[in-house]
């Protein structure tokens, strides 16, 4: 993994030291709240509903056990005992005191950590695959381009006050696990025949109130200009993204406005100020990073093992565990182990302080001590010796971390929604916690196989329900909470976006409506589909005329 | 009062600074290079706003529109160094390069004015006249310019800052220092951290 050197000590204890002093000023009526709004979301830090709440970045998901037992020390001293994962690989604490911030990002420095552009109109923190270096369909271990990345966003000084936020992914792999095509940007890493690195530069995707997927405006881009590169594509982004209104302010609208070809016409030109110049990135930082993300020192193991079998035989829930939760490794006698978030009756992607001990403990015992977040809200361990899976599960499970359902319908994304967040329409929490209840029978839900499942509370879409499976989305109407069902959308390869299967619900007629969806797609498919293959195959209406019934149309046709 | 800050110290001014009364006629305005795409209605001032402004004597500093169309009868004043020229957030250096045959550094002076902090566009304009346009005079911010953005003002190129009238010099010249050694280049030349790294006895 990754760690500091005097460099990057030095930047962020002077960041520590700036933000008090922004901190004081503004305590002591120095600094307005409104300028010291932007000052403190490039910090992480938002005013929501109840408190403020702190997005620490987590940079491209990967955490060390010595950071979580950090993270869990601050959600003891400074919250109420928990801390929550977000879809973008962060942890946010959600009760965390304002005059308390200062001495939080102090602590979180002793751990080369920070909260530096995890919100604000600025570049956020790269996202990347949670199986990085161990996935056996990888071509490119994205890491230490995504920490290349990772420095020549922090404190760019050029695109510290961007039209709006941005979001950069980077996959590296044959299946797109980074939602690559969702995001302001996303690269593709991959190689040519010579073996050269080389990034696909897409442009333009999003979520949020108009979904698109984006463009690829460069197809094959030599790693080492990504940074230059990068530079010519804010730059035009910065001055003519949309500034007069922030739900057009996105990169998505200006390259939907002139065209993919123009933007990228512009952006090549804009390149052309800097290309080859003194940031073009040279092989010896890219070795440096590369270092950082080396195998570990794991011993050589056969791959396959009989204790490891005997107990997959003797014990179901033990296989059942392992057919959700364990998935291949790029070395033979290791796995990759996706520990949920998501048990019946907890927001998903909640942790309390207490599993996080105990994580921190698990990883140190069983997989070199590193740990990655997922933006599905789970954490993963990825280097696990075969032969110590049944004692991990163990373990994992006497702390409630070994829910055996990941992929699975109740393994939902979900966004916090209107019990934390105040630009939300609808709740989504006590949504996701209905529809686990309908599914609590373990054999149905397994025979429902995959199904992704995911709820934001609104357009600002959070919850990434524009590419679930089936998307909720909470809609206002009236000053009601009511909720859009929208289904067909998926990420992956084959990105696409949800297409809403009519009026909107009542709360209560939520996990009921899921139930009629799963129930046609149980009725109507192949051996081999996926919900998603089903809904792909035969399209939206059996599932319409299920949940509505037959030709009668409720009165109520708004969409929200 | 409004403090300038010359490189790192304070100084007195001795350029005027032109402004047009505001209009409240927004234009949409495609600009530069970006046809088709309408940018965010901006002001822009009509030809009798244009020509009703009053010039004084002495060092001005001007905005692009009036210089662009009242450059004819500066053009003796210009040449005496008298003429300096400020652009808005939306608009193009390359309009202002172009008036001066490709050389801004016929002006002694060019202002960007930040209209809101949270308007960062004048960051990429003053990274493109300080590269693309190889301006080296004096780069001035003008506007809502804070103590909190000076560290980046300064990267992209600016060194001289006429702060909001609200602000203190002194912390202001400070925070030109917040951070000893970014991590990327900018307009200032400094070699990227990685650069450094890969120094020979390099050190923090
Ligand atoms: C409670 C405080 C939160 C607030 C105020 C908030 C605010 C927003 C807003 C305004 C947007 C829309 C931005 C746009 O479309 O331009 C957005 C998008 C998003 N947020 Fe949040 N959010 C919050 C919490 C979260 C959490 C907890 C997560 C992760 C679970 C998250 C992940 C995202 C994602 C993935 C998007 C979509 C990005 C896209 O449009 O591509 N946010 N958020
Ligand atoms: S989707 Fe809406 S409700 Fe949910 S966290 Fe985002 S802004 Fe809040």
């Amino acid at each position: 993994m990754y760690r500091y050197d005097e460099y990057d000590h030095t930047l962020v204890l002077e960041r520590v030291a700036q933000y008090r002093d922004q901190l004081q000023r503004n305590l002591a009526g120095e600094l307005s709240d409104d300028e010291f709004r932007p000052l403190r979301l490039q910090n992480g830090l938002y005013i929501q509903r109840h408190a403020p709440m702190l997005r620490v970045a987590i940079p491209y998901g990967m955490l060390s056990s010595t950071q979580l037992r950090k993270l869990s020390d601050i959600g003891r001293r400074y919250d109420r005992g928990y801390g929550h994962f977000s879809t973008r690989q962060n942890m946010q604490f959600n009760w965390p005191k304002l005059e308390d911030t200062g001495d939080i990002l102090a602590e979180l420095a002793t751990v080369e950590m920070h909260a530096i552009q995890t919100s604000g109109n600025c570049i956020r923190n790269i996202t990347t695959d949670p199986f990085a270096g161990v996935a056996p369909d990888e071509i490119v271990d994205p890491r230490p381009y995504c920490e290349v990345l990772r420095q020549w966003s922090t404190f760019h000084p050029e695109f510290a006050f961007l039209p709006r936020k941005f979001k950069i992914a980077v996959s590296g792999t044959l299946e797109d696990r980074a939602v690559t095509y969702a995001h302001d940007v996303g690269l593709q890493l991959y190689r040519d025949d010579k073996g050269e690195v080389l990034a696909r530069v897409i442009v333009g995707g999003g979520m949020g109130r108009t979904p698109i997927l984006g463009s690829v405006i460069h197809d094959a881009l030599p790693w080492q200009h990504l940074p230059t590169y990068l530079d010519a594509v804010l730059r035009v982004y910065n001055r003519y993204g949309r500034r007069d209104n922030a739900y057009k302010a996105r990169i998505k609208i200006l390259v939907k406005a002139i065209g993919a070809e123009t933007f990228a016409r512009q952006v090549d030109e804009e390149w052309q100020l800097e290309r080859d110049g003194i940031a073009t990135v040279t092989q010896a930082e890219l070795d440096r990073a590369s270092a950082a993300f080396t195998d570990p020192d794991a011993p050589l193991r056969p791959a396959t093992d009989a204790g490891f079998d005997a107990k997959r035989a003797s014990d179901p829930a033990f296989a059942r565990w392992v057919s959700r939760c364990v998935r291949g490794h790029k070395r033979p006698g290791y796995r990759a182990v996706t520990l949920s978030l998501k048990p019946t009756g907890v927001a998903p992607g909640d942790i309390s302080c207490e599993q996080m001990d105990a994580l921190a403990d698990l990883a140190d015992r069983y997989s070199f001590g590193e740990l990655r977040v997922s933006h599905e809200q789970n954490v993963v361990l990825a280097d696990v010796a075969l032969a110590d899976l049944y004692e991990l599960w163990l373990g994992a499970r006497a702390h409630g971390l070994a829910t055996p359902n990941i992929g699975l319908l109740t393994d939902i994304i979900c966004c916090p929604g209107g019990d934390f967040c105040s630009l939300a329409n609808a709740k989504s929490i006590p949504i996701a916690q209905a529809i686990q209840e309908a599914f609590e029978n373990l054999d149905y839900l397994y025979d429902v196989g995959d199904l992704e499942l995911n709820i934001s509370g609104c357009m600002n879409s959070c919850g990434h329900h524009h590419v679930g499976h089936i998307g909720i989305l909470g809609v206002d109407k009236t000053g009601s909470e009511w909720y859009q069902v929208s289904i067909g959308g998926s990420q992956g390869n084959l990105t696409s976006l949800g297409d809403v299967i009519g009026p909107s619900f009542a709360a209560e007629e939520v996990p009921g409506v899921v139930t009629k969806l799963v129930e046609t797609y149980v009725e109507q498919r192949t051996p081999e589909e996926r919900f998603i293959d089903t809904v792909r195959r035969i399209g939206m209406a059996p599932f319409k005329a299920r949940v509505y019934g037959e030709p009668t149309k409720k009165a109520e046709v708004t969409h929200g | 009062m409004a403090e300038l800050i010359r490189g790192t110290e304070v100084v007195a001014d001795d350029w005027t600074w032109v402004r047009l009364p505001e209009t409240n006629e927004p234009v949409r305005k495609s600009a530069g290079k970006v046809v088709l795409f309408k940018l965010t209605g901006e002001p822009a001032a009509s030809d009798d706003v244009i020509s009703a402004c009053d010039i004084p004597a002495g060092k001005v500093l001007l905005p692009l529109s009036v210089w662009l169309r009242r450059r004819d009868e500066l053009a003796t004043r210009a040449d005496d160094g008298e003429i300096g020229v400020w652009l808005d957030s939306h608009e193009e250096p390359a309009e202002l390069a172009e008036s001066l045959g490709g050389n801004l550094n016929r002006l002694p002076l060019i202002g960007v004015n930040f209209p809101k902090f949270i308007d960062g566009r004048g960051y990429s304009i003053a990274f493109i006249l300080r590269t693309r346009f190889g301006y080296r005079n004096e780069l001035r911010a003008l506007g809502d310019v804070l103590r909190d953005q000076m560290f980046f003002f300064h990267r992209c190129g600016f060194d001289a800052y006429l702060l909001r009238a609200d602000q203190k010099a002194e912390r202001c010249i400070g925070a030109l220092k917040d951070f000893t050694t970014p991590y990327q280049t900018s307009t200032d030349g400094q070699p990227p951290v990685f650069r450094r790294r890969a120094a020979p006895g390099a050190g923090a």
